[in-house]
């Protein structure tokens, strides 16, 4: 209580203009930005995943399983800021059980359960069963009894078996494709539906997230991609290159989405703009001018746009793969940033603002504790730490021998 | 009761000889008293017409109306907010506050509210002389349609019978949810209990009879309690004597807080 209050009274001290009393505390903080950067990576990496089992693209073929246990990973991860970020996280629970069916944020156990019960683990066990029977016949000690567990005693790998799997995993991801849009559209609804908020009350908001969300994640299983390739020795090239054009076409879209919706402010000038302007002008300058928009869009798309064949087979810049590879991989770590200062943007700067449209306050981040620095970096990290896991249990590029859809690049 | 039982025994202490005129005038009191039953009945229900525990919640539906011409920003009612409710003394944390107006000659309107306005305020001095200035009460709108229940994910708001949006302290999880979800300002997270917090028109009060604490202390009767269903109340006085606004009526909350005498600079 009493260090709430000396932090209060140090906002206090920055506050221009008038706000009202209650907005001296920021609600929302670090956490809750946290939150929906990692929904998006969830839902990004999934769809990414579904372009190859959907449309058949054949050069992204590798990265499908990291993609998914990509998802899985951070989508584990996902729900812990918000719980920590409650102030009663005892009483989650009753989201479930009592939910308020008015309330967007209800929804959220619904939206979750679904994704990851009914999508990304299913998608998964079908796509890793056969594998699982085979890996629990060949292997030793505990690994066997796991992987043994893992098949939950479906055990049949008969051709008409593993056809069925291959026709599930299809449903599965025509399901998950929108299932995938309704998890992070979901999310910016949470924001874009809050009249009480011009900056973020907006019908663009979730698609904002939307596009943000495959933007970020493409380019976070890009940059898996690279690093464990370098690490395996193993890298194609042409994998790289579509993922490079995919991204590159994703980020356009996001773009000119966020153009949009700035034009649209702009034009509309509603009572919020004299309070917006000065907002970006003054505390978002960072974060959304350098960092969102210069840093992590306008940069990668020159990059990308230049160096990998995004308009034919050729691209406008030859560069040797070397270079190439180190381009994709500086525009897919600004691209990263970026996307997390849209996510502060949003839920940072729509607080940073007061609903008398009179004044701007401050966000003062703590080091330490709960909703702190050091918190938000440990859940940052946590879905790798998950991912390193879930990829030594389900190796996702080693294919059991006999397996012939996946790649050919097995080696034990 | 009581006072009426005094009022028609005082003629018992006249002296002896009026003794008939004594009877004849208790005559006429009891032919009268069917009357003074009613007029009592009446005044009562004027008076405080919140004697809420005589009939069922959902008869009724309180609101508030505020006339800005009379309020002196003194800052009493916050001060007597913070006491009835034990409100965090901290000037961050409030259910009703004072915002004072500032408007200069050349239309900048300056704002401020030091300590909700509980220390009172200091002189409005501007070089460039003041066109008008006006002080404006705060709290929950107790609105009719509240975008604070709408978004808590568990239920844990909820507008009652009598139309008052409470908080249910035990069951809400601390999300702040409807805190974003406010467009007045008017909820914080208590700091003690972490959980969402918010004027409740003194529920414990009314449901008593008697009036939120802010209305009781206002020295200048700036603030009027009652109930807006009903035509005997003070409320729906205020509303026909005056012309009221509500606060940001574009946002379809429809605010319970009828303002008398608002400005457009008040947001």
């Amino acid at each position: 209580m009493e260090s709430l209050a000396e932090q209060l009274a140090a906002v206090m001290q920055q506050v221009s203009g008038y706000i009202y009393p209650n907005e001296v505390e920021l609600h929302w903080g670090l956490l809750v930005v946290v939150y929906p950067y990692l929904t998006g990576l969830v839902a990004g990496a999934f769809i990414l995943a579904s372009l190859e089992r959907v449309f058949n693209v054949k050069e992204v073929e590798p990265t499908y399983r990291l993609a998914l246990l990509t998802a899985l990973a951070f989508l584990l991860v996902a729900p812990l800021p918000l719980l920590l970020h409650l102030g009663h996280p005892e009483r989650s629970f009753e989201i479930f059980l009592t939910p308020n069916l008015h309330s967007a944020m209800a929804m959220f156990g619904f939206v979750y359960a679904w994704y990851l019960m009914v999508v990304l683990l299913l998608e998964i066990w079908f796509d890793y069963r056969k594998d699982l029977v085979v890996w629990a016949r060949q292997e030793r000690g505990w690994k066997r009894w796991l992987h043994w567990a893992l098949t939950l005693g479906a055990t049949d790998i008969s051709e008409r078996a593993v056809e069925f799997d291959r026709r599930a995993v299809r449903l599965i991801t025509i399901v998950g494709i929108p299932s995938a849009f309704l998890l992070h559209g979901y999310v910016g609804f949470i924001f874009g539906s809050v009249k009480a908020n011009p900056w973020w009350s907006s019908v663009l908001i979730p698609i904002v997230f939307l596009f943000s969300a495959i933007v970020s994640g493409i380019a976070l299983v890009l940059m898996l991609y690279l690093v464990a390739g370098l690490i395996r020795q193993q890298l194609e090239m042409s994998c790289l290159d579509k993922l490079a054009m995919f991204l590159f076409f994703a980020l356009v879209v996001d773009f000119s989405l966020e153009i949009l919706d700035f034009l649209h402010r702009l034009y509309e000038a509603e009572e919020s703009i004299h309070i917006l302007a000065e907002l970006i002008s003054t505390r978002l300058f960072l974060s959304l001018v350098i960092l969102q928009a210069l840093l992590g869009t306008v940069l990668p798309l020159v990059a990308l746009g230049a160096v990998a064949p995004v308009f034919s087979s050729r691209p406008l810049l030859a560069v040797p793969a070397e270079l190439r590879r180190l381009i994709y991989l500086g525009a897919a770590v600004l691209i990263q940033i970026g996307i997390f200062s849209t996510r502060w943007n949003v839920v940072i700067g729509g607080q940073l603002f007061s609903k008398s449209l009179r004044g701007l306050t401050i966000y003062k981040l703590q080091l330490l504790g709960l909703e702190g620095f050091f918190m938000a970096m440990l859940l940052l990290l946590l879905p790798f730490v998950l991912l390193y896991l879930l990829i030594k249990l389900l190796p996702p590029w080693i294919p059991a021998p006999g397996n012939s859809s996946s790649s050919p690049a097995a080696s034990p | 009761m009581n006072r009426l039982i005094q009022i028609e025994k005082k003629p018992a202490n006249a002296p002896e000889e009026n003794s008939v005129a004594r009877r004849e005038f208790l005559k006429q009191c009891l032919r009268a008293s069917p009357l003074l039953v009613a007029i009592a009945h009446v005044a009562a229900q004027e008076g405080a017409e919140t004697a809420a525990e005589d009939s069922p919640a959902e008869e009724h539906s309180y609101g508030m109306g505020i006339d800005i011409s009379k309020c002196i920003g003194c800052g009493r009612c916050a001060d007597a907010c913070k006491t009835e409710n034990e409100v965090p003394r901290e000037p961050y944390f409030f259910r009703t506050w004072i915002e004072r107006y500032v408007i200069t000659t050349d239309g900048e309107v300056t704002v401020s509210s030091p300590n909700g306005g509980i220390d009172g305020f200091p002189a409005a001095i501007s070089e460039r002389g003041i066109l008008r200035t006006f002080f404006v009460p705060k709290l929950c709108n107790q609105c009719a349609n509240p975008p604070c229940v709408q978004v808590c994910p568990v239920g844990a708001t909820f507008t009652t019978e009598d139309g008052v949006v409470l908080v249910d302290k035990d069951y809400c999880i601390g999300c702040r949810y409807c805190i974003q979800a406010c467009p007045y300002g008017a909820r914080f997270l208590h700091p003690i209990t972490h959980t969402a917090e918010k004027c409740t028109f003194c529920y414990h009060r009314i449901r008593n009879g008697k009036l939120p604490a802010c209305v009781e202390v206002c020295p200048t009767g700036a603030r009027i309690f009652g109930d807006v269903r009903s035509m005997a109340s003070p409320l729906t006085r205020f509303q026909r004597l005056n012309e009221v606004a509500v606060l940001k009526p574009h946002l379809n909350t429809n605010p319970k807080v009828y303002y008398a005498n608002l400005d457009g600079e008040v947001r």
